[in-house]
């Protein structure tokens, strides 16, 4: 039976006061980061709306299958540290750290593809400032640009999420959780949910630009 | 949040309802609707955020400061989106 | 009734634990306040130091005392730390972080250990910026436009983009903790609309921090990008758009104005009901101002942007929209002064700052006006007016609100209580020096002498004197109370808990207070500022 008044710190009154504050920390924090992406989604749509051609030739050279597997694996780990989070409710931290295994080996699958993505990108000469070779429509740098600094730091996003589900899993093994008390699974899962977000937008953005023949 | 308990199934449906979703984003691209693509993108993407936010990260059963949080930050960005975007848009009227 | 003898041999918050590593590694607020206090008045005078060096320079027409290499390097990091590392941090930091959890009577922030990450973020970034300024500088104006900032500039941008990216979180972090801990760690009975105007304000303050830094970050992030690998995102030598850079940029950087003055706002709301003995005219209005001010805010930052290559169609609307942020301010300064209006007011030296802030900032507001119309813009952009015009916010109002209320506070911070001779001398002359410094340079810019030249016609010559003496009279005024608020440290902690007579639940705790703030959480049962009950009742 998990000692709840040790796990409150000394500023709050009790448990659910704690719990709450750091539910909207987190809330307060992702709110951030919908400005920080945000910022180059701005960039991305004015550049869009202005070099429109250039944008239609620089996604031709994006796998629209290998970022459609990526999506889908984004996708599930959603649902698994959804699961997750059901779990520890029940008690059942067993289930909960298959689940949080179950979201890091598939958040793991996503950066091996975009490593293979970004990789491929080096080999055919597409990365702006470091190996740039392709003879396309004026400013068609500015979409691979924009592709590598949005998708950038969102991979280096998602890196810090499979760090925080690490960590999670170490709490969990050491019974650090129970149906009382859980609220930093439910927050690190509010994390990986908003990085899946990004993704969602990203994806139809740089891959779906003209696909239709 | 802790203490509102979302049964395994409504997870599964909005699972389900997200690869449908993002199988129809897909699918949809591959139909040449000119300059509504983007528009059908935009709104099936918004869509899905929407499900993710209200289901899987509970919005739906959250206190109003949350829902007053996740609104503000999206309408902050919208702000920065259509007053920037209005200035290239009279540029040339 | 504890005597005031009783209270001086009581453990503090200060006298609780003994050792550098006890306040290095500390999770009180209070704490926290005073390292960033010292750290933020550092930065302070590093600031005032290329001031002084832009001012003497401008003592003459010619460039005689530095190059124009060098001028360009002085008023860049002059902005570049007073605006990031003494202005932003300043009130929030230091008076925010101290007094936000009395006066909702709490025993700490809602996360202590992020408010400490907060300041060592401070320092790292504040360290960084000032080993890149020491090491050859930067030129770029504290704007870094492009493509001249990425492509053209031979100074060390990217570490000072760097620093100022780090000091974005910091600044993140306590704007979080300020959230957070107003909404969920009030006392019972504090409802919202029976909060200090200062917690407002902050709550204001921290509003605007959330959603408009990481904007700036990632505007930073992406030019370092662009300097770095020498792509083109904003240089249009290289395909990008430089407007875009200014759009991203002022999205953060208008709104940061309001950062660095609604915090001070929120001390002459305290500072004007505790000396006027009276309680605010229109408390809700006074609420509700500071909330539009920092929505409004984000809706006007295209009017730094008027001679840019914009859209005139976009100046026109952001023109008007900055005539409507104006409203909220105009409300404010007529209710501070209907507040004062048959107060039974006490000139004593906090007040002396709030009339200070209210006269200055009044006069630098007005001039916003001026800017913000489109026709009249085009003649002052980029003279000494706008440089006027933000000094008269930026300096007559916010740092004298930020001395107001150190001033205010510094009993309960410390437990002594500074020389009151001294402060009153000192205000004064702070007053004296500003305005003979800066109302010369509205005439200047007005008869279109340009900022960021370290050259200037012959017949400017006068005013530009004028405006370095004042400056050495202000500096003055800046100097005089670091000696005697020093000073009064060497007394013994006698100031008791509410030297002014006070309402509000800070005043509640011994001076200084215990670690913990209350023994018991205080019930409120009270409106704000309650000061005609407290004098009916003899208080």
């Amino acid at each position: 039976m998990a000692d709840n008044h040790s796990r409150v710190a000394h500023q709050f009154d009790d448990l659910a006061q704690q719990q709450e504050a750091s539910n909207l920390g987190m809330w307060a924090f992702l709110a951030t980061e919908v400005l920080f992406f945000g910022g180059m989604f701005a960039a991305y749509a004015v550049y869009r709306s202005l070099y429109y051609d250039a944008f239609v030739a620089g996604s031709q050279h994006m796998d629209v299958l290998l970022g459609a597997v990526n999506t889908a694996v984004l996708l599930l780990s959603s649902l698994t540290v959804a699961l997750g989070v059901h779990a520890v409710q029940r008690g059942n931290n067993g289930a909960l750290t298959r689940y949080l295994l179950m979201t890091i080996a598939l958040g793991s699958t996503f950066l091996v593809i975009k490593g293979f993505e970004y990789s491929h990108k080096y080999a055919e000469g597409l990365i702006p400032g470091v190996r740039f070779a392709l003879e396309g429509p004026d400013h068609v740098e500015l979409y691979f640009i924009l592709y590598f600094v949005m998708t950038g730091f969102h991979a280096l996003h998602m890196i810090v999420g499979i760090g925080i589900m690490t960590a999670m899993i170490i709490l969990t093994r050491k019974g650090r959780f129970s149906p009382e008390y859980y609220n930093p699974i439910e927050v690190s899962g509010l994390y990986w949910h908003f990085v899946d977000i990004v993704w969602i937008f990203l994806y139809p953005l740089f891959y779906l630009i003209q696909v239709h023949p | 949040m802790s203490g509102h308990h979302v049964s395994r199934r409504v997870y599964f449906a909005v699972g389900f309802a997200l690869l449908v979703l993002f199988l129809l984003t897909v699918g949809v691209a591959y139909i040449d609707l000119g300059p509504f693509n983007i528009v059908v993108a935009m709104a099936i993407a918004t869509f899905k955020a929407i499900l993710v936010v209200l289901y899987f990260m509970h919005v739906r059963y959250s206190s109003r400061v949350t829902w007053v949080f996740v609104s503000a930050s999206f309408f902050w960005l919208v702000i920065l989106l259509v007053l920037t975007l209005s200035d290239y848009a009279t540029r040339g009227v | 009734m504890k005597t005031v003898n009783e209270d001086a041999l009581q453990k503090n918050y200060i006298t609780a634990a003994y050792g550098i590593r006890s306040w290095l590694l500390t999770r009180d607020h209070k704490r926290i306040a005073l390292l960033y206090l010292i750290s933020i008045t550092l930065f302070f005078f590093i600031g005032g130091f290329f001031a002084v060096l832009m001012r003497l320079e401008l003592m003459t027409p010619q460039g005689d005392l530095v190059s124009a290499e060098t001028y360009n390097r002085l008023f860049t990091m002059h902005g570049v730390a007073m605006i990031f590392f003494f202005l932003v941090p300043s009130i929030p930091a230091v008076l925010g972080n101290f007094l936000l959890p009395m006066m909702l009577g709490a025993r700490d922030l809602a996360f202590p250990r992020l408010n400490l990450l907060s300041w060592y973020l401070y320092m790292v970034g504040g360290a960084y910026t000032l080993y890149a300024m020491v090491t050859g500088g930067i030129d770029t104006g504290w704007t870094f436009y492009t493509p001249y900032s990425t492509g053209y500039s031979t100074t060390n941008v990217v570490p000072v983009v760097v620093g100022i990216f780090i000091l974005g979180f910091s600044s993140i972090l306590t704007g979080l903790n300020f959230i957070v801990t107003t909404h969920k760690m009030r006392a019972p009975g504090l409802t919202w609309f029976r909060l200090p105007l200062f917690v407002w304000s902050q709550y204001a303050t921290s509003v605007i921090i959330l959603l408009a830094t990481p904007v700036l970050a990632i505007t930073l992030a992406l030019l370092g990008v662009e300097r770095i690998f020498r792509v083109g995102i904003f240089d249009p030598a290289l395909g990008g758009d430089p407007i875009l850079f200014q759009h991203m940029f002022w999205f953060y950087s208008h709104p940061a104005v309001y950062i660095m003055v609604l915090p001070s706002m929120g001390v002459v709301s305290e500072l004007v009901t505790c000396f006027a003995r009276r309680r605010i005219f229109g408390y809700r209005f006074m609420a509700f101002a500071v909330m539009a001010i920092a929505v409004l805010g984000f809706l006007v930052w295209g009017h730094h942007m008027f001679v840019s290559g914009q859209s005139v169609y976009a100046g026109m609307a952001f023109s008007a929209l900055s005539f409507f942020v104006a409203i909220p301010s105009a409300i404010k300064v007529f209710n501070w002064t209907a507040t004062l209006h048959k107060g039974r007011i006490e000139f004593r030296t906090p007040v002396l700052y709030a009339f200070g802030f209210i006269g200055l900032f009044t006069i630098g507001g007005l001039t916003g006006l001026f800017l913000a119309t489109l026709a009249v813009n085009v003649h002052l952009t980029d003279t000494y007016f706008v440089v006027a015009h933000f000094h008269y916010i930026m300096v007559g109002g916010a740092v004298m609100g930020y001395l107001g209320g150190i001033h205010y506070w510094w009993p309960k911070m410390t437990g002594r209580m500074y020389h009151e001779g001294w402060a009153k001398f000192s205000a004064l002359i702070l007053f004296v020096g500003f305005n003979l410094t800066f109302f010369p340079q509205f005439i200047l810019g007005y008869l279109g002498m340009p900022r960021r030249y370290y050259i200037y016609p012959e017949e400017f010559q006068v005013l530009n004197v004028l405006s370095t003496a004042g400056a050495s009279i202000l500096g003055l005024g800046y100097i005089i109370p670091m000696i005697y608020l020093l000073w009064s440290l060497r007394k013994p902690r006698t100031a008791g808990p509410n030297p002014w007579n006070a309402v509000g639940l800070e005043w509640l705790t011994p001076s200084p207070p215990p670690t913990h703030n209350f023994d018991k959480t205080p019930v409120v049962t009270e409106e704000p500022y309650a000061y005609e009950e407290k004098s009916a009742h003899g208080g």
